[in-house]
């Protein structure tokens, strides 16, 4: 399971749709219990630096990875996975996804149709990198007022 | 020594260790030490002919040793060098 915080998910949201149509991109942190299961308390936007058309693909660039990886060090966090939208198709992932994607990441994939949230899910590689959904709980209020 | 992040989707492969301490004088010394030591890395950093994936990239400080001296590029004690897997996708 992959909770997302009332923060995060409206930063996530809020950036897929302002950047419609394009595809937005970023990584998520957080902290793994020993059950497996995922609290995503910080998101880190970041650009899309696929060159040329952005509407059905993203990229990101190593500086911006590696500057992710340095952040959770230094914060006591997990880098956990990354989130990118889906304009105007499901949540699903693609090919192209699939042969990118690393092991143990999580991927929320967002789907953004005529520029509104329409539905969010989150994937991992299994053992056979075959994408496998996880099952994904955003927290629509802040719980901790 | 120099020091390699280890990007955490490989951490599995080198018991969680986000941080390795190499004695090396090139980035494919520290390459070769450090699949020699965590062998289960080697299929996610190198092709069957020993050179570095397209998928992955290896920096040096904050250059990619690709526009350095590829993998003959020198480290020293308080050279940071990072494995960074390219991170993509999107639709068909």
């Amino acid at each position: 399971m992959i909770i997302l915080e009332h923060g995060p998910y409206a930063q996530m949201t809020s950036h897929a749709e302002s950047i419609f149509p394009d595809e937005c991109c970023g990584f998520i942190f957080g902290k793994e219990d020993k059950a497996g299961n995922r609290r995503i308390t910080v998101l880190r936007e970041v650009n899309n630096a696929k060159p040329g058309n952005k509407k059905r693909r993203f990229e990101i660039n190593g500086l911006d990875y590696m500057q992710s990886e340095v952040y959770a060090l230094d914060n006591d966090l997990e880098l956990l996975g990354v989130y990118h939208s889906h304009p105007n198709h499901p949540a699903v992932p693609s090919e192209h996804d699939r042969v990118a994607a690393q092991p143990t990441f999580s991927y929320i994939i967002v789907s953004v149709m005529k520029g509104r949230i329409d539905h969010i899910r989150s994937w991992q590689l299994n053992e056979d990198t075959q994408f496998v959904e996880e099952f994904f709980s955003p927290e629509l209020i802040n719980q901790s007022i | 020594m120099a020091t390699v992040i280890i990007p955490t989707p490989l951490r599995k492969f080198t018991n969680q260790t986000a941080r390795l301490q190499v004695e090396a004088e090139t980035v494919g010394d520290i390459i070769r030490l450090v699949t020699r030591d965590f062998p289960d890395l080697k299929k996610h950093l190198l092709d069957s002919d020993g050179t570095v994936r397209s998928f992955v990239n290896i920096f040096s400080g904050d250059e990619d040793i690709r526009d350095l001296q590829g993998e003959k590029t020198p480290v020293h004690s308080a050279t940071i060098i990072s494995i960074v897997p390219a991170i993509a996708g999107g639709l068909n």
